[in-house]
């Protein structure tokens, strides 16, 4: 009976996960020459990913996006925890707007911010740039801000959601340590950094994980905004990927460079699990 | 009076706890004495209220930008506003004759397609995991685990090719929309949602219905489901903005720029020179209304689902 309930389930995640992952592992280990035959290449398409100079640079894209967007949305979305934190309706009003961000599509905010960061001086926000005294910026245009520009978006859109989860972080923190606190004489600065982000340390290493392992397979932000470009420097391993098993067919190292992203994205995954339950017994 | 009590009010205002910062609320701006205005407070309300808006513009000013500049006659993208100048229609006719309707239908039928089918599957699935004892119990959580493990992007390429020919049934899935639908019908974050909600249900009530004589079937429809209606609501709204979100798998499931879905036609539609900002703009709105009515009617479902997501992560 329970084979019945499960049989749904089983059978698609089969057909659309386990046969194309091994499929996959299959192909990174061959040269796929479509209508001629693939041919057995053992370890070589591996061999041409790990010494790819476009591969190389896109792996450090890759964790330098992954870092960036996930320390950047952690503290802006700790700073709009503290600001919106409290049971008052108006505080909920502007926490569901500020939250609009994270239920709008990646390739609609792409859309979004490439008209906002258009790089004329009076593109949207270089106009607004202007005001404070800044600017004008290439933004998305030039080498130089590309990689900067994207991590911004990718800030945008993560911040609110980190804002959620630190404020369920907020909520379970016991009120009488903060009247202790401030009988103690402690200021509101001090209580926050002896009280408040101690507290929250467990919320912070799970959004930090969380974002990590998403942060190693961004894809369709980067390949909207920039597509890679301008002069390679906005590539991560997905675009890459992508541009290298449709645009160029050389589907067998694509596929090694999929596996690749598989066992670094499982390793990390496993480690952390690992660290917290050892964590949890110890 | 307690001594914290007196310490609080020797302030001028009573401290307040209930939040990190200890901001205070409107009523501790007349608290000073004889009801007069409190200053520090008064700046205090003031400084938050700032701070409050400008995060509204920030996070929502783009989106703003968006519908003004869907029903602007001539949106620059230099000239993006908070409010259209030539508020007109023409943006949504024009890109209508670019097949823009089309695309929306794709993206609705797909999403709730999937999405009826991730909820049911998941429901199945987590009734069998949280109530049957059986062999192999664990296995199939493991298989449910390693698929939430995978990156979706990076089974991309061979998931394409299975889709041209799908093993067993050898049918060609390439360029429907029905290539879309399936792959995205079995998630297992949904599953594990449910299957945790399901075990909290006391089983008392299955035995008895058992005891009565309901079938299987019987117990589980008219028993286990409607206990579930919070639950249901989490990994709908869930599944949804996953549904949404997707990009590569309809991109690389389309042979054809008449199967696209919205959001992976707005690029097409951007790089096409004659298809100016405002009709690129219309399309985004329209891919952004059904998220936002989705996420408006069902917030508290979604933000409980985020929150206990991150936390059983």
């Amino acid at each position: 009976m329970p084979w019945l309930f499960l049989a749904p389930a089983l059978v698609l995640f089969a057909l659309f996960k386990y046969v194309p992952m091994v499929e996959g592992v299959r192909l990174s280990l061959y040269e796929v020459r479509p209508f001629l035959g693939d041919v057995w290449v053992g370890l070589d398409n591996y061999a041409s990913v790990l010494t790819d100079p476009l591969f190389r640079t896109a792996a450090g894209h890759t964790l330098l996006l992954a870092l960036g967007t996930t320390f950047g949305s952690m503290l802006v979305g700790f700073g709009l925890a503290l600001l919106l934190e409290g049971q008052a309706r108006t505080l909920w009003f502007v926490r569901s707007a500020v939250f609009l961000p994270v239920v709008t599509a990646a390739a609609v905010v792409g859309e979004i911010w490439r008209m906002l960061y258009y790089p004329a001086p009076d593109g949207f926000v270089n106009t607004l740039l202007s005001w404070v005294g800044l600017g004008p910026w290439p933004f998305l245009d030039s080498p130089d801000t590309s990689l900067w520009s994207v991590m911004a978006v990718g800030v945008w859109k993560g911040a609110p959601y980190d804002m959620v989860i630190i404020l369920a972080g907020l909520a379970g923190i016991d009120r009488q340590q903060y009247e202790a606190a401030a009988i103690d004489g402690a200021s509101v600065w001090q209580r926050l950094r002896h009280v408040t982000v101690p507290a929250l340390r467990p919320v912070a290493s799970i959004l930090l994980t969380l974002a990590a392992i998403r942060g190693l397979r961004v894809f369709t932000e980067v390949y909207v905004l920039t597509g890679g470009g301008p002069a390679n420097s906005t590539t991560v391993w997905m675009t890459t990927l992508i541009s290298r098993g449709f645009e160029k067919q050389d589907i067998g190292v694509a596929s090694a460079a999929a596996v690749l992203l598989f066992l670094v994205t499982l390793a990390l995954t496993v480690a952390v699990r690992v660290y917290r339950a050892r964590k949890e017994i110890g | 009076m307690s001594t914290r009590e007196r310490v609080a009010r020797g302030r001028g205002v009573a401290q307040r706890y209930d939040t990190a910062l200890g901001w205070v609320g409107g009523r501790a701006v007349r608290a000073g004495a004889g009801g007069r205005v409190h200053w520090p407070a008064l700046a205090g309300v003031a400084v938050r209220v700032l701070l409050c808006v400008a995060a509204v513009l920030v996070f929502c000013g783009p989106l703003v930008t968006v519908v003004s500049g869907a029903f602007d006659h001539t949106p620059d993208p230099t000239e993006l506003s908070l409010l259209p100048r030539h508020p007109s229609l023409t943006n949504f006719t024009t890109a209508g004759e670019y097949g823009v309707w089309h695309y929306l239908v794709n993206s609705l039928v797909i999403a709730g397609g999937a999405l009826v089918l991730q909820v049911a599957v998941s429901v199945f699935a987590a009734y069998a995991l949280a109530r049957k004892r059986f062999r192999f119990s664990a296995v199939v959580s493991l298989l449910i685990l390693v698929t939430m493990m995978l990156p979706e992007e990076a089974i991309a390429i061979p998931l394409s090719l299975v889709l041209g020919d799908v093993p067993v049934v050898h049918v060609n899935l390439q360029g429907s929309l029905l290539g879309v639908i399936l792959p995205l019908g079995a998630w297992g974050f949904s599953i594990f949602v449910m299957t945790e909600f399901m075990r909290e249900i006391p089983v008392e009530l299955e035995e008895a219905a058992t005891v009565d004589g309901a079938g299987e079937f019987r117990v589980f429809a008219q028993i286990v489901l409607p206990l579930c209606r919070p639950a249901l609501g989490v990994i709908a709204v869930l599944g949804f903005n996953m549904i949404w979100e997707q990009y590569l798998l309809p991109m690389v499931v389309a042979t054809d720029p008449a199967d696209y879905t919205l959001t992976v036609a707005l690029v097409s539609l951007r790089s096409n020179e004659e298809v100016g900002p405002g009709i690129v703009l219309a399309g985004a709105l329209l891919a952004l209304v059904p998220s936002l009515i989705v996420y408006l009617s069902l917030q508290k479902s979604f933000l409980r689902g985020i929150t206990t997501g991150a936390v059983k992560g």
